[in-house]
């Protein structure tokens, strides 16, 4: 018996939280996703399954609370919108640093600065790129539905410990406080098992301590531990790359997009076939590591490809790095909170890719 | 008699604990630190509780806190270990959770962690060393310089009207309903060693019947950060430190001692 429930988009990332056994949330109050904390202590989970939930005095206590949660390896959740985020960038590097397991969701608003609260994508290269300091890597999952708001809770958890790095779920103001129907889960228990040769749990008798740190002072060390995590996310390159077609088979154009873009762009596509105009889609669901390979495979069989991005054009550069020359590609996408219609979509199409 | 006939476990009346390591300390020679590490390990050894702590160390001279005490560590970023040992106690309420702070670190960039976590009354216990100057990074001005006091940011002495006041952040913190256990000790002589780790004791005593915040300020030296010797450094401390700095338990049981 499938357990539906029509829930929000932040409702659906903290029940997902809960069910997939985390352990801590740690957050702090910003829009649009103060949706996920309300529901946490609405709900209750440390009577449900022993999940501890904390308001933090900022979002710099809340990402080192999920630090030290981390450090013993508990499953440890914060989330939060892109001023926020923007503070958490020193804890979040050094998570990756240190190796920790967690996931972070960024319910993107307009930026720069204090910006908007309403929907933005413009976070694409905080999230893929860095975002805070040193040779690190993130790894990202785009949700596009309420859906996968939930499900990536659960992905997102088992990839952070699976390469004890740091997942971001990068969502957006759109999806984060839409409606939609969920098919939920069976909740999952909360962890059971600490690796000894990581986890912070007290020393045991006769065993060695465990020190978790970023810190090595040692140059030549700390290029070994640099070249250990470049290894590592190359595999996660090689492995965990996740994406999504819509009507490529017989297309002649493609859009790129992701997050609620691509929900935009599915729309457009109906237009554009209904006018004659083939189109697909390629959605990545991971943005880092990015679905360069099956994006090159596919684009020496397009006119053109367009870009749709809520932002002034982040993605179109890895768009542009993984098809190299040869395809026309452009950018299309709406700014500072602002969401392009399906119609907008389709004209802009036209125009940049069709007449020029 | 030879001197394999004296050293025998018998004879033996003090010994380190085993809960320091042998790492050589990577504090200048005079300094407090290392007897602050040790009398804490010395506690922890006491107790029986070496299976069951996770330690915080924070950025500054003790940063590398964690290669001399053989516990279970995480090195923290700066200011933030009151938040890291947060989440470690909200996850693990059964461990005793400590950090390990400077002034810089507990007192300036760390303040909102700091008062945050004492207000909430986090059961975790925050050993807290003010020697008045950032040591790590070469003797600037801290949070708690004393006025006129000659640092490398400071170098005509700390002048109140454009530099602020010195910080007394441990009786700030008592102010608030969730510290249980709030002192100033301090570590330049065998009597005040003696005091400090029975402070140290009874903080983690504290926490052990989960009353609240436990935070004991050690005021220390840093003689290569004030330009003395260590013993001037430590005349220097007795003179001018504790009259600003006094010593003294200043809560105790969740209740202000002598009207603070």
């Amino acid at each position: 018996m499938k357990e539906l429930k029509l829930m929000k988009g932040n409702e659906a990332a903290a029940e997902g939280a809960i069910r997939a056994g985390a352990d801590g949330y740690f957050g702090y109050p910003i829009t649009p996703q103060s949706e996920v904390m309300e529901y946490l202590m609405a709900e209750q989970p440390e009577k449900r399954t022993g999940m501890v939930v904390l308001q933090a005095e900022s979002e710099l206590a809340a990402i080192n609370m999920v630090y030290g949660a981390a450090s013993t390896g508990k499953k440890a959740m914060t989330s939060s919108s892109s001023p926020g985020i923007s503070l958490m960038q020193e804890g979040i590097s050094y998570l990756a640093g240190a190796e920790l397991p967690c996931l972070i969701l960024n319910v993107v608003r307009g930026g720069p600065g204090l910006g908007t609260i309403q929907p933005s994508q413009a976070d694409y290269f905080q999230s893929t790129k860095g975002g805070g300091h040193g040779d690190y890597r993130l790894i990202v999952l785009a949700p596009s539905s309420v859906q996968e708001m939930f499900d990536f809770a659960f992905l997102g958890f088992d990839l952070a410990f699976k390469y004890r790095n740091p997942v971001l779920m990068l969502s957006d103001g759109l999806i984060g406080q839409m409606m939609e129907k969920v098919e939920l889960r069976e909740q999952l228990p909360r962890t059971t098992y600490f690796d000894r040769s990581w986890t912070l749990t007290g020393k045991p008798d006769g065993q060695e301590r465990n020190i978790v740190t970023s810190l090595d002072l040692d140059a030549s060390r700390q290029e070994v531990h640099n070249q250990h995590l470049q290894e590592k996310y190359r595999k996660c390159q090689a492995n965990e790359v996740r994406y999504e077609l819509l009507n490529t088979e017989d297309a002649e154009y493609l859009f790129v997009a992701y997050g609620s873009s691509a929900r935009i762009c599915q729309k457009a596509i109906q237009l554009g076939r209904e006018e004659g105009i083939k189109i697909g889609l390629l959605r990545p669901i991971t943005l880092w590591p990015y679905p360069a390979k099956p994006l090159a495979e596919l684009a020496p069989g397009m006119k053109g490809i367009l870009s749709v991005e809520q932002s002034a054009g982040q993605m179109v550069e890895d768009v542009r790095l993984s098809v190299g020359c040869g395809v026309h590609i452009e950018h299309f996408g709406r700014m500072g909170g602002m969401i392009p219609t399906p119609e907008e979509v389709l004209e802009n199409l036209k125009k940049l890719l069709i007449t020029k | 008699m030879d001197i394999k006939d004296i050293i025998k476990p018998e004879n033996l009346v003090y010994q380190k604990t085993p809960l320091m390591t042998d790492k050589p300390l990577s504090y200048c020679p005079g300094c407090g630190h290392g007897t602050a590490h040790r009398i804490l390990m010395e506690v922890i050894e006491e107790m029986g509780i070496q299976s069951e702590t996770i330690g915080v160390a924070p950025v500054g001279c003790s940063v590398l806190a964690y290669d001399f005490m053989n516990v279970d560590m995480v090195g923290a970023s700066h200011g933030r270990a009151p938040a890291v040992a947060t989440g470690i106690k909200r996850c693990w309420p059964e461990k005793f959770v400590y950090t390990y702070q400077g002034d810089g670190d507990l007192a300036a960039i760390g303040t909102a962690e700091t008062i945050h976590a004492c207000n909430r009354g986090e059961n975790i216990t925050i050993i807290f060393i003010n020697n008045g100057i950032y040591g790590m990074t070469g003797g600037q001005m801290a949070p708690t310089t004393l006025k006129g006091m000659k640092t490398s940011t400071s170098p005509y002495g700390r002048d109140i009207e454009t530099m602020g006041n010195p910080l007394k952040m441990t009786e700030l913190v008592a102010q608030l309903p969730g510290t249980c256990y709030v002192t100033r000790q301090s570590v330049h002589s065998p009597r005040n060693v003696r005091r400090a780790k029975k402070a140290i004791r009874t903080a983690f005593e504290s926490q052990k019947g989960k009353k609240g915040t436990s935070l004991v300020e050690i005021v220390s030296n840093c003689n290569s950060g004030w330009k003395l010797e260590p013993v001037a450094a430590n005349d220097w401390m007795v003179e001018n430190m504790f009259p600003f700095f006094p010593l003294g338990d200043i809560k105790v049981d969740g209740k202000l001692v002598n009207n603070q």
